[in-house]
C-alpha cells in the first residue's frame, strides 16, 4: 500500500476524526446512545484502518501487541475491581452508591463512568488483537 | 430477505462477506426505525465494520470459493424445516407486539424507566441498566471479550511472534 497516495492521506484526515468519535461516544454513552462496547470497537475500527493501510509492521509499533493485551486483561480487571472497591467500601458487589454515601446517585454516575471504560478498553484491545494475529499469520506465510 | 437468500446461493465468499455486511446495515435501519439506536449502533459498528474485516482477514488465508458439497442437502433442509416450524408454532403462545399488558412491559421494566432517573440520575436508561441494574452480566460479557481475545491469541498468535524474532536475529 505504500504507492496509494489519496488513500494515505483521506486516512490521515479521518484517523483522528474516528478516534475522537470513539472517545466521545465511550463518555458521552450516560447521555446518548452508546457506551463502551461501541466506543471499543469504534477505536479498534480505528486501528484496523491504520493496520490496512500502513501495514503491520507500522501498526505493531503504534500499538504493541504487549501492550494491547495488558490492556485487554486490564479492562476486565477495572470492571471487577470496581464491583471490589464497592464491597470494601461496605456496598455489596458493583454497588456503586457507596462510592458517595451521602449522594447515591453521583456514585451510580461515577461506577458507570469506570466500568464503561473498562469495557471500552478490553473490547478496543481484544479486537485490534484478533486482527493482529490474523494479518500477522499471512504475512509470516509470506515470508516462508 | 433477497441478500440472505442470495448469501445462501453463492459461493464466492468474497461476495457473500460483502452481503453480510449490507445484511448488518440494513438490520441497523430496522433497529433505528424501532426507536432503538444503542442496538443499531452496535448493530452498524460491529455487523457491518469490524465482523466484514474480520471475515475478510480469515478469507485471505482459506481460500476465496467455497467447495461444492459432495451430498445432497434434502437431510439437512428437512431438519432446519421442521425445528422452523416448531420454532413459529411456539411464537403463537408470545402475546402480541406493543400491548401495553405484555409481561415485558408490566415486569421491572416500568420500575427502571420511573425509578433510573432518581436512583441512577444519568438520562440513557439503556446505560443505567447495563452498567448498574444488570452489571454482573456486563462484567461476564466483558470476560467473554476477553476470552475470546485469549483463545484466538493461543490459536493463532504465535505466528508473528516468530517472525518478529527472525526479524532480530
Amino acid at each position: 500500500m505504500e504507492h496509494h497516495q489519496i488513500l494515505r492521506v483521506v486516512t490521515k484526515f479521518n484517523l483522528p476524526l474516528i478516534m475522537l468519535f470513539g472517545l466521545y461516544v465511550q463518555f458521552h454513552g450516560d447521555f446518548g446512545p452508546g457506551g463502551g462496547f461501541q466506543a471499543g470497537v469504534i477505536i479498534a475500527a480505528a486501528l484496523i484502518l491504520y493496520t490496512l493501510v500502513f501495514g503491520l509492521d507500522n501498526a505493531i509499533r503504534v500499538a504493541p501487541p504487549g501492550v494491547l493485551r495488558a490492556c485487554s486483561a486490564g479492562g476486565v480487571l477495572i470492571y471487577a475491581g470496581t464491583g471490589t472497591v464497592n464491597m470494601m467500601l461496605g456496598g455489596n458487589f458493583l454497588d456503586y452508591s457507596s462510592f458517595t454515601p451521602e449522594d447515591a446517585a453521583a456514585g451510580q454516575h461515577y461506577g458507570i463512568l469506570i466500568i464503561e471504560f473498562g469495557v471500552g478498553l478490553t473490547v478496543a484491545a481484544t479486537l485490534v488483537l484478533i486482527f493482529f494475529a490474523l494479518a500477522g499469520r499471512r504475512s509470516a506465510e509470506r515470508c516462508d | 430477505m433477497v441478500v440472505a437468500l442470495t448469501v445462501i446461493r453463492l459461493r464466492d465468499l468474497f461476495a457473500v462477506v460483502m452481503l453480510f455486511g449490507i445484511y448488518s446495515l440494513l438490520s441497523a435501519a430496522l433497529f433505528v426505525t424501532l426507536d432503538a439506536p444503542d442496538v443499531a449502533f452496535t448493530e452498524a459498528v460491529v455487523g457491518a465494520g469490524v465482523s466484514a474485516v474480520l471475515m475478510l482477514a480469515t478469507l485471505a488465508q482459506t481460500s476465496r470459493h467455497e467447495s461444492v458439497p459432495a451430498h445432497r442437502p434434502w437431510l439437512p433442509l428437512a431438519v432446519v424445516i421442521v425445528t422452523g416450524a416448531f420454532l413459529v408454532y411456539g411464537t403463537l403462545d408470545i402475546p402480541p407486539f406493543g400491548k401495553a399488558d405484555d409481561p415485558v412491559h408490566t415486569h421491572v421494566a416500568p420500575r427502571y424507566l420511573k425509578q433510573s432517573g432518581t436512583e441512577i440520575g444519568i438520562p440513557n436508561v439503556v446505560t443505567s441498566v447495563l452498567g448498574s441494574y444488570r452489571g454482573y452480566d456486563t462484567l461476564g460479557e466483558t470476560a467473554v471479550v476477553f476470552t475470546a481475545g485469549a483463545g484466538v491469541l493461543v490459536l493463532l498468535g504465535g505466528a508473528w511472534r516468530v517472525r518478529r524474532r527472525r526479524g532480530e536475529d
